[in-house]
C-alpha cells in the first residue's frame, strides 16, 4: 500500500504545482512507483510543467464518472519509466468531482504505487476538499510572504479539522541575500509563527523558470540549487536524514574580514 | 552620517522582516479567533472548573466570546456570581 501526499498552500502562486513535478521525479529518479494527480479541475497544469500535455486523452473526471477505466487515463512519463500523471479535466469545474470518490480513487492508486502526490488548487473551498480527501499526509508550500505565510496559517487550521494532522513545510523561493539583510523573513521566523515541522527549504532559482519553459522538471538538473534542494526533500520524505542546506552569502574577502573582526 | 557608518561597519539598520513578522503574527490572532464552538465550549467548562473552587456561578447565564477590535483580541467573560467560598483558601 502507497503513501498518499497532497501538495498544497491556500495561496495560489507559491509552487505547489512545480513541486509536485519535481517531488515526483525525484522520486521516480530513486526508482519508486510514483502517481502524480492534478486535481487542480478546469485549470490544470502540471501537464505542461512535466512536459506531457501532447499525451492526454482521457482524465481525472472520465475516471470518477466511469467514461474510462484508471489505467487508460495514466500518462506514463516520457523519460521515467515509473513514473505517470493523472491529468485534470480541462473543460469541467470542481463541482464534477466529490470527496468520496477522490478517496476512492487514491485508494486504488495507492494499491499501485508506492507514492501518490495530489498537486491541490489554491483556496479552500470544493477543490481544496477534493484533493485532500484521500490524502495520508500533507505538504504545505509556502513563500517567505506575509499573504504566503497567513493562507498556510489557515490551511493548517483547516487540514486539522478534516483530521489531517502534523502537515510538513516547505519554504519555497528563500533569497538568502535579502534574509541576510533582513529584509526577508528567515525560516526560523516562519516556523515559529506556523509552528509545524519543516520539510524543507528551495532557493529562489532561475533554472526553475528555465526546466517550466522546458517541461523537464528541475530536479534532474545536477548543478542547480532548488534542484539539490528538491533531491534534499525527496530523501526526507523516504525517511533519510538530510541536514537542512545552508548559504553561504558572506564570500567576499571583505565579507571574511568582517567574520573574523566578529562584526 | 551615522548611517553611513553602521553600513561602512556592517552593522545595517533592521530589515522590513520585522515589520512583516509583526504583522503576520497580529493578523494571525485575528484569524484563529474563527474558533469552533467545541472549542469555547472547552474553554468555558475549565474556566468553570476553576471558578468554582471560590465561588458559586450561574452557569446558565455565564457568557464568553472572543471579541476584536482594530488592535487587539480579548476573551470577555460575564460570569455572575451567587456565592463566595469564603474557606477556600485555608484548604477546606
Amino acid at each position: 500500500m502507497g503513501e498518499v501526499i497532497v501538495i498544497t498552500s491556500g495561496k495560489g502562486g507559491v509552487g505547489k504545482t512545480t513541486t509536485t513535478a519535481n517531488l515526483g521525479t525525484g522520486i521516480a529518479l530513486q526508482g519508486k512507483k510514483v502517481v502524480l494527480v492534478d486535481a487542480d479541475i478546469g485549470l490544470r497544469n502540471l501537464d505542461v510543467v512535466m512536459g506531457l500535455e501532447n499525451r492526454i486523452v482521457y482524465d481525472l473526471v472520465d475516471v470518477t464518472e466511469g467514461n474510462c477505466r484508471l489505467k487508460q487515463a495514466l500518462i506514463r512519463d516520457k523519460r521515467y519509466e515509473t513514473m505517470y500523471l493523472l491529468p485534470a479535466a480541462q473543460t469541467r469545474d470542481k463541482n464534477a468531482v466529490n470527496p468520496e470518490q477522490m478517496r476512492q480513487l487514491c485508494k486504488e492508486l495507492a494499491a499501485e504505487f508506492d507514492y501518490v502526490l495530489i498537486d491541490c488548487p489554491a483556496g479552500i473551498e470544493q477543490g481544496f476538499k477534493n484533493a485532500i480527501a484521500g490524502a495520508d499526509r500533507a505538504i504545505i508550500v509556502t513563500t517567505p510572504e506575509v499573504s504566503a505565510v497567513r493562507d498556510a496559517d489557515r490551511i493548517i487550521g483547516l487540514l486539522e479539522s478534516e483530521g489531517k494532522h502534523n502537515p510538513q513545510l516547505i519554504v519555497n523561493r528563500i533569497r538568502p541575500l535579502m534574509v541576510k539583510k533582513g529584509d526577508m523573513m528567515d525560516i526560523d521566523d516562519i516556523i515559529e509563527i506556523l509552528a509545524v515541522d519543516l520539510l524543507g527549504i528551495i532557493p529562489e532559482d532561475e533554472y526553475i523558470v528555465i526546466s517550466t519553459n522546458r517541461g523537464e522538471p528541475a530536479v534532474t538538473n545536477s548543478a542547480a540549487l532548488a534542484s539539490l534542494a528538491y533531491r534534499n526533500i525527496v530523501r526526507r520524505l523516504m525517511g533519510e536524514n538530510v541536514p537542512l542546506m545552508t548559504f553561504e552569502t558572506n564570500d567576499s574577502l571583505w565579507g571574511k574580514f568582517k567574520k573574523v573582526l566578529g562584526f | 552620517m551615522f548611517e553611513l557608518i553602521q553600513k561602512l561597519f556592517g552593522r545595517e539598520p533592521q530589515g522590513s522582516k520585522n515589520i512583516a513578522k509583526e504583522r503576520l503574527r497580529f493578523v494571525l490572532v485575528h484569524d484563529r479567533v474563527n474558533v469552533s464552538p467545541q472549542y469555547m465550549e472547552a474553554i468555558r467548562d475549565d474556566m468553570i472548573k476553576v471558578i468554582s473552587n471560590y465561588m458559586d456561578i450561574n452557569e446558565n447565564e455565564m457568557e464568553i466570546n472572543l471579541t476584536r477590535s482594530n488592535t487587539q483580541v480579548a476573551l470577555v467573560a460575564n460570569i455572575p456570581v451567587n456565592r463566595m467560598k469564603r474557606n477556600n483558601l485555608s484548604g477546606e
